[in-house]
């Protein structure tokens, strides 16, 4: 019994190893880790602050945007997004009152977006579309309203 | 040698004895207070199921997030906690001949206080005062009252914890050179955790009171949801452990086998205690102001638990083989056959058990990095804990029932109480397998958890999990005559079945077993390795988040 409980043990904590080292390796070599941005903001006064002053979607690089956005209850700003198929879109987010989440069904983004913190992530749009945008975190008696969309043409 | 033979008479002495009758009402006070939790919070989720698929709508004055604030605190914390005190002071008094009288005194000071907790919380949430989530997450803000009675029901919750271990104290001290039984170490393990588990949600609940009373204006938010989940996730394998406590020693008893080697089975409970704080983070990894190090370093924290596991599921796998195979099993899977699969009492912990085979492979997607930003806050969420609680847990315990309850009320399990405990299995069984396998897929496909109404106008995207929600509906639905049938159950074995006795049943070791190690019960040591774990977890973070803060947040009601 002994023995087969050490194979046990040897096998799951080295399933468990490589695991970790798999998820190390997407997360720190190929940047594919969680959404993890440190800047902070007076959540008060987010609208007197930049980037914040102009939410909106800006062109910064070849087919490379930024979306500087606002979340409150219960809606984004700006909304209604278009981007050209292909392009590279970096959202930059903060909340004007309590906690949102940004999510976009269909792709991998998928971000809290909290009062007093900056959020950032990045997503590449191939397919041409409609897409929806989303909060996921409760946020008050119309948290089921807070959507919007993104058009990929 | 001595001391382990004049253990086994001793605990022969305690199996006549049973629970004693003061105990018993404790238990049954809790299992009452239990069910008829249960009730409430099983209708509170149907209306649930039925309003997000469009079949229902609440009455005027009453909104799905209100709903949904009751359902989780009455079933994640009234419902679980009480079912885990009576089960697991019985287990105490049973192991232990005996609650002490101080013991019993902080017992019902605690239960009172419980009470008193709970309706000052759920009267603020009827009233609409309170419709902030089981979670909530400043800045969002009840009525006072609401934390309030949070505060009051923590401190029930302490006081049976002192409780616990004054009697565990007193039994060591009378019983020199004696390992506890096995059942009190289980006990003392969910209670030093309970504590330990507690102490963040409290300090979170004395940073909001004053900042609701006015008194301090702003409130630092990301402080506020690392404390909740310090202890939110913490509850989680609080119940686990109480689970894992029926697995290791009553199944094997009731299917006529032994339990594992009980240095193993210690060494697990006292790995669940330590290392369990710091899982809460994975509830955090797509949040900002943590950075990547932290997270990873918590995607191993959290996954640490994963090692316990596995013994487990080897322990318990071994335990059924042998007693499998020596009723005559033969061949590879002959042994499954011979379990007995028409006793409820080992039916609904045995399902139980595998139902964490896909329970536990959810939750470590849920736990890594970048597959939590696919799934985070959808509906997978909520289908894993309905699979891992709402199955893994609840039908172990609904399965103690069924010994525990006869034993304590002096009445008899009968063969058609059995068969109707069977039948509320499969029918429990097939619903949260209907409803949690449809939230799994319709979360993979982005449908949002938390959410009363999930049709986006009829954006394309949302036509796509549509149909799931009439599938959870129908889940939820089958559920509800689960928790209808176990209602009765368990208050017909409480109050009208024939008078009579029913077995505890505890296993006892393998004849050729090593003796248990005193070192285990060395329950100081175990409490600073896990303060020492804790901090390695959260004094970095805690500390960023403390002095790279930015300006508080005020209080705000948004529904």
């Amino acid at each position: 019994m002994g023995k087969l409980e050490e194979t046990w043990m040897i096998v799951s904590v080295s399933i468990l190893v490589i695991f970790m080292a798999i998820v190390g390796y997407q997360t720190f070599a190929l940047g594919m880790g969680p959404p993890s941005n440190k800047d902070i903001i007076d959540p008060q006064k987010v609208d007197e602050q930049a980037p914040f002053d102009e939410p909106g979607v800006f062109e910064v690089g070849e087919n490379k945007y930024e979306v500087v956005m606002t979340l409150e209850t219960f809606a984004f700003n700006p909304g209604d997004i278009e981007v050209p198929v292909g392009a590279e879109v970096e959202f930059i987010m903060t909340s004007k009152d309590v906690s949102h989440g940004i999510q976009i069904p269909g792709t991998n983004l998928n971000a809290m977006v909290l009062p007093g913190h900056i959020q950032r992530i990045t997503q590449v749009f191939n397919e041409p579309g409609e897409y929806l945008i989303l909060c996921n975190e409760y946020c008050g008696i119309g948290h089921q309203a807070m959507f919007t969309k993104i058009t990929v043409k | 040698m001595e001391l382990v033979k004049n253990e086994t008479v001793n605990q022969n002495k305690w199996l006549k004895l049973g629970v004693n009758p003061e105990d018993a009402l404790i238990s049954k006070t809790y299992f009452t207070i239990a069910f008829a939790t249960l009730l409430i919070g099983g209708i509170l989720g149907l209306i649930q199921g039925l309003e997000r698929a469009g079949l229902y709508s609440l009455p005027s004055g009453f909104n799905y997030y209100q709903v949904l604030s009751a359902h989780g605190l009455l079933l994640l914390v009234v419902f679980t906690a009480t079912f885990t005190m009576g089960y697991q002071l019985a287990n105490l008094s049973y192991s232990f001949g005996g609650l002490l009288p101080i013991a019993k005194k902080l017992i019902w000071v605690g239960i009172v206080l419980k009470v008193i907790g709970v309706v000052m919380a759920v009267t603020m949430i009827v009233l609409n005062e309170a419709s902030v989530l089981y979670t909530f997450y400043p800045p969002l803000a009840a009525h006072p009252i609401f934390y309030f009675g949070l505060v009051v029901l923590v401190i029930g919750i302490w006081a049976v914890c002192l409780a616990v271990i004054l009697n565990y104290r007193h039994w060591r001290k009378t019983h020199p050179g004696q390992t506890t039984p096995i059942l009190a170490f289980f006990a003392m393990g969910v209670f030093i955790l309970w504590f330990f588990a507690s102490l963040g949600v409290t300090i979170e609940v004395f940073m909001i009171i004053p900042w609701v009373l006015g008194i301090t204006e702003t409130i630092n938010v990301m402080v506020t949801r690392t404390l909740f989940w310090w202890f939110g996730h913490t509850l989680v394998n609080i119940w686990y452990l109480v689970a894992t406590s029926a697995w290791y020693i009553i199944v094997p008893k009731i299917i006529g086998g032994k339990h594992f080697n009980e240095k193993l089975i210690r060494l697990v409970v006292i790995l669940l205690v330590i290392l369990n704080i710091p899982g809460g983070f994975h509830h955090q990894i797509i949040d900002p102001a943590i950075s990547l190090t932290i997270k990873f370093l918590h995607v191993f924290m959290s996954l640490s638990i994963a090692v316990p596991s596995l013994m487990t599921a080897f322990a318990m796998f071994y335990v059924m083989e042998k007693a499998g195979r020596k009723k005559g099993g033969k061949g590879l899977f002959g042994w499954f056959k011979k379990l007995p699969w028409n006793d409820v009492r080992f039916l609904a912990p045995m399902i139980a058990m595998i139902a964490f085979i896909p329970g536990g492979a959810g939750g470590i997607v849920n736990t890594s990095n970048q597959m939590n930003q696919v799934i985070h806050n959808t509906m997978w969420v909520v289908g894993h804990f309905h699979i891992t609680v709402g199955v893994s847990v609840v039908l172990t315990f609904f399965g103690i029932c069924y010994w525990l309850i006869p034993h304590l009320s002096k009445r008899q399990l009968t063969k058609r109480m059995n068969k109707i405990g069977v039948i509320q299995t499969w029918i429990w069984t097939a619903g949260m397998a209907i409803m949690a396998f449809s939230m799994h897929i319709a979360g993979l496909i982005g449908d949002p958890r938390r959410t009363s109404d999930t049709t986006y106008g009829g954006m394309e995207a949302a036509l796509n999990w549509f149909h799931y929600e009439y599938i959870f509906a129908a889940g939820a639905t089958l559920l509800m005559i689960g928790v209808i049938i176990q209602v009765f159950a368990v208050f017909h074995m409480m109050f009208f079945a024939p008078k009579g006795t029913t077995e505890y049943p505890v296993a006892e070791p393998e004849e050729d077993q090593p003796s248990v190690p005193m070192w285990t019960e060395r329950w100081g040591l175990w409490s600073i390795l896990l303060l020492a774990v804790v901090a390695m977890a959260y004094v970095i973070p805690i500390v960023d988040m403390i002095v790279n803060a930015p300006p508080g947040s005020p209080p705000f009601k948004t529904w």
